[in-house]
């Protein structure tokens, strides 16, 4: 008796369980429950964090600044929330034969929210002044690309220069780029906040425009509370592709995340960034088709340092992916983080111009006695022993055992966590090449296309290269995809290069992130794109 | 008294001294370049990062750091965050958050916290010491995020009589689920000390005196028992009205109040030393001027108490 009724509540916590994810992933498809009249003057709250840096394009990096930018400006293009190809937002059109000099033409009718118009001389003022090391801006490297670079940002001292000579205004409309050679997706990072062009008021005095920015973008600038709160408002004459259906966007301050949810769940928070751990468990239950579970622009891998001794002879390659092999991807992506990412079987995240499912091959695939057999035929792990090195204070200690348990249990490799106090102490041994075995490595996407993913940190001396891999394959395509005609030749290139990744293993992709987050009953039509933000001119404010 | 008082400001000045040296070193010393932290996973562009530390002068020696941040410090500047803020904006905006929260806190553990222990004690062994016993046990065995979380559930999502979190962190009657929550642990020590207390004095020469001269009841426990009962209570309030300033960090982080504790606790995050030792120095300039407060009224309280 007592048997037969824990079964009946064993069965209906599993219907209720099922009925839950099936409900969660219903809404990733992005149908919205109700169609209930909209005020499209309405506003709305989204869950921010206090920004770090006055609010400049070029200086905002971290989500809590980035995010409001990239409101409050449009660039030359941007990327399609639903699908992230790029679409011309204040250019008409960016021409270039050889992928190294570009004719850019603006549209006219666009204008700053102070009422002057967005000009040639808006944005080669402001990336001049972006770039140059007296400005102190975070993003300046993201122009290094363009001629006369190493003049406004030398790599030690004072700039010689206040202009760099790539850049040349035609007129009002017309401007050239010049880079020092072929990047055939640079259009793709014109796409970065960075490139946001910056009105004449702004260098005046630029810390208090940082404190009331005048952008160009769907929303302008209402008020900063700092700590609490960054209020925006639709711009009525804004120009571009995306107008707002909406009145404007709160971004509400949250220190704690378990918070937000609170809030969200009592409709006093009307969409969330991202769900807190603790609440991951729940909240598809929770918020039923309000809830959203979808991959994002980031990967998490492990890479090996490659110019340790141990790991340069070619036969290791074998052992590389041996090693991979023995890793449950699904099981610890389940268990240990929750559901909160999904295994990855490439490089380069989905939703990402040149994904390519699979990539990874079967080197991605759980098989342990393939890969005692790989392990073997590569000479066997250096000392029978690998060790994994992270910051203790990220919370990656649970996955990182997991992964360890994963690979003792399939190989016999003996397998440890190499834990450093603070992230800090971690980054001083990766940056010194100071490691010995593998270390943690973590990507998120700055632009959608592969390259991001590929060309930036494992291409020879890249600087995200922290492996130090170095192939002459590799680098030869992607030189080639570089100076490649069209985007889509680029991808593909790449694409290829991916696949001298999978011969040579120099890391492990282990898992993608994903977006776990959810709205309110006051908003519809939420939708995040890959970068794990809401789209936010789209979000409807119920009446 | 007034030389006392005068011997004490001037002790302060060392104590000032060496508790904030100890402070700067322990956050300028601690792991973790804080403008390396601004790139996070990101490969980190040389020339500006030694730029932007020439800037916060962090590539100086610490002592020199020290001497000048000291220096600013007695001419009002704390100095800027790493976002180009003046570190006493910051603070001016946490401060009135928290001393609201505070003194809430404070206020209810005073009341409710003496008004049970002297209940608990006037009724020693009965039912009502007893149940006291019982609930202060409780509340000092329950960790305050437990606490603050049950709140939420039961008074939020439950009842609905408040949001779940503070909308407006200057409201008062927002405030008040935070305050009782950030008082509770404190409420159960004050009830605790004073039942003790009054146990104790309860049984003194100068209450059966008291009696026998026919006093009325009120007058007996509020100026006898009461007075002479509250040293060791205000000594206690003394030093705790410091802790709930700085220790809110746990229930602002809850509510999201946006305090002293919320601040703290992203400077600490981002590694932003200027702030953090500009709070620090503001919460022991709390702490000295608390316990110089305290010590005064020992003698308010009890007139054998005198000082030279």
């Amino acid at each position: 008796m007592r048997g037969a009724s824990q079964a009946k509540w064993v069965v209906a916590a599993v219907a209720v369980a099922l009925a839950a994810t099936a409900c969660g992933s219903g809404s990733t498809s992005g149908s919205s429950s109700s169609d209930g009249a909209v005020n499209a003057q309405g506003v709305y709250s989204y869950q921010g964090s206090e920004p770090q840096h006055p609010l400049q394009p070029a200086n905002a990096m971290e989500v809590g600044g980035g995010r409001i930018v990239k409101n409050l400006f449009r660039g030359l293009v941007d990327y399609d929330p639903a699908d992230g190809k790029l679409r011309n937002q204040v250019a008409d059109k960016i021409d270039t034969t050889d992928a190294q000099h570009y004719s850019v033409t603006l549209k006219s009718g666009w204008t700053f929210h102070d009422g002057t118009p967005v000009t040639a001389a808006s944005f080669v003022d402001a990336w001049n002044w972006s770039a140059n090391t007296k400005n102190n801006q975070v993003n300046s490297n993201w122009f290094s690309d363009i001629a006369g670079y190493d003049a406004v940002h030398p790599e030690k001292g004072d700039p010689t220069a206040d202009k760099m000579t790539g850049l040349k205004v035609v007129d009002d409309t017309h401007f050239t780029i010049d880079l020092t050679a072929p990047v055939s997706y640079f259009q793709y990072k014109l796409g970065y906040t960075a490139f946001s062009p910056l009105p004449t008021v702004f260098y005046t005095d630029p810390a208090k425009y940082g404190e009331s920015p005048i952008g160009n973008g769907p929303y302008k600038f209402v008020s900063w509370e700092h700590n609490k709160a960054v209020t925006l408002a639709t711009y009525d004459k804004y120009a571009g592709l995306d107008k707002p259906k909406n009145g404007g966007i709160v971004f509400k301050n949250y220190t704690a995340a378990e918070a937000a949810y609170k809030d969200l769940t009592s409709d006093n928070l009307d969409v969330l960034d991202q769900v807190d751990p603790t609440d991951l468990a729940n909240y598809k239950t929770d918020l039923g088709d309000r809830a959203v579970d979808q991959p994002m622009g980031g990967i998490t891998s492990i890479a090996f340092a490659m110019y340790n001794d141990a790991w340069k002879a070619p036969e290791k390659a074998k052992v590389r992916q041996g090693l991979s092999m023995a890793i449950d991807r699904d099981t610890i992506t389940k268990t240990v983080l929750g559901g909160s990412r999904a295994a990855a079987d490439s490089w380069v995240a989905p939703g990402v111009a040149g994904y390519k499912k699979g990539a990874c091959g079967d080197a991605c695939t759980y098989n342990p006695a393939k890969a005692k057999e790989l392990i073997a035929a590569g000479g066997g792990v250096p000392d029978n022993k690998v060790t994994i090195l992270y910051n203790a204070d990220g919370g990656h200690k649970e996955w990182v055992d997991a992964v360890c348990n994963s690979i003792r249990q399939a190989t016999g490799v003996e397998c440890v966590g190499d834990p450093k106090p603070d992230f800090k102490s971690a980054r001083d041994l990766i940056d010194g090449h100071k490691v010995t075995s593998i270390m943690r490595s973590a990507w998120q996407q700055d632009y959608p296309i592969n390259a991001n993913f590929l060309r930036d940190i494992y291409g020879t001396g890249a600087s995200a290269n922290d492996s130090l891999y170095s192939s002459p394959e590799f680098d030869k395509l992607s030189k080639e995809a570089d100076a490649a005609a069209s985007i889509d030749k680029t991808t593909e290139l790449y694409g290829e290069a991916e696949a001298v990744l999978a011969k040579d293993m120099p890391s492990i992709p282990l898992w993608y992130y994903k977006t776990n987050s959810g709205w309110d009953k006051k908003v519809q039509n939420v939708k995040f794109d890959s970068f794990g933000d809401p789209v936010f001119t789209q979000v409807e404010v119920k009446k | 008294m007034g030389r006392f008082v005068a011997r004490r400001l001037l002790q302060m000045i060392p104590v000032f001294l060496g508790t904030t040296a100890l402070i700067f070193l322990m956050v300028y010393a601690l792991p973790g370049d804080q403008v390396r932290a601004m790139w996070g996973d990101k490969q980190p562009d040389p020339a500006q990062l030694a730029s932007l530390k020439h800037k916060f002068g962090l590539d100086l020696p610490l002592w020199q750091q020290y001497l000048h941040y000291m220096g600013n410090l007695f001419t009002g500047n704390f100095g800027e965050t790493l976002s180009g803020r003046q570190v006493s904006d910051v603070i001016g905006e946490a401060m009135p958050v928290t001393i609201r929260l505070a003194l809430m806190a404070f206020g209810i553990e005073i009341v409710l916290g003496v008004a049970l222990g002297l209940m608990a004690g006037l009724k020693r062994g009965k039912l009502a010491d007893k149940g006291t016993l019982v609930l202060t046990l409780l509340l000092i065995s329950i960790p305050v995020p437990v606490l603050g979380y049950l709140f939420q559930t039961i008074f939020a999502d439950q009842l609905k009589w408040v949001t779940p979190t503070v909308q407006d962190s200057m409201n008062l009657g927002q405030l008040l689920l935070p305050a009782i929550v950030l008082g509770s642990l404190s409420l159960a020590y004050v009830a605790r000390l004073s039942r003790t207390s009054i146990v104790e004095n309860v049984r003194a020469d100068y209450m059966r005196t008291a009696v026998a001269k026919g006093l009325p009841r009120r007058r007996i426990i509020g100026t006898h028992l009461l007075r002479n009962s509250m040293i060791p209570v205000i000594t206690f309030l003394g030093t705790d009205l410091g802790a709930l300033m700085g220790g809110a960090i746990v229930t602002e982080g809850i509510f999201n109040v946006k305090g002293v504790g919320n601040a703290l606790f992203r400077a600490i995050n981002q590694k932003e030393g200027a702030t953090v030792v500009g709070f620090v120095v503001v919460l022991v300039l709390v702490y000295l001027f608390a316990s110089l407060i305290v010590d005064l009224l020992y003698a308010v309280l009890d007139p054998r108490i005198r000082y030279a």
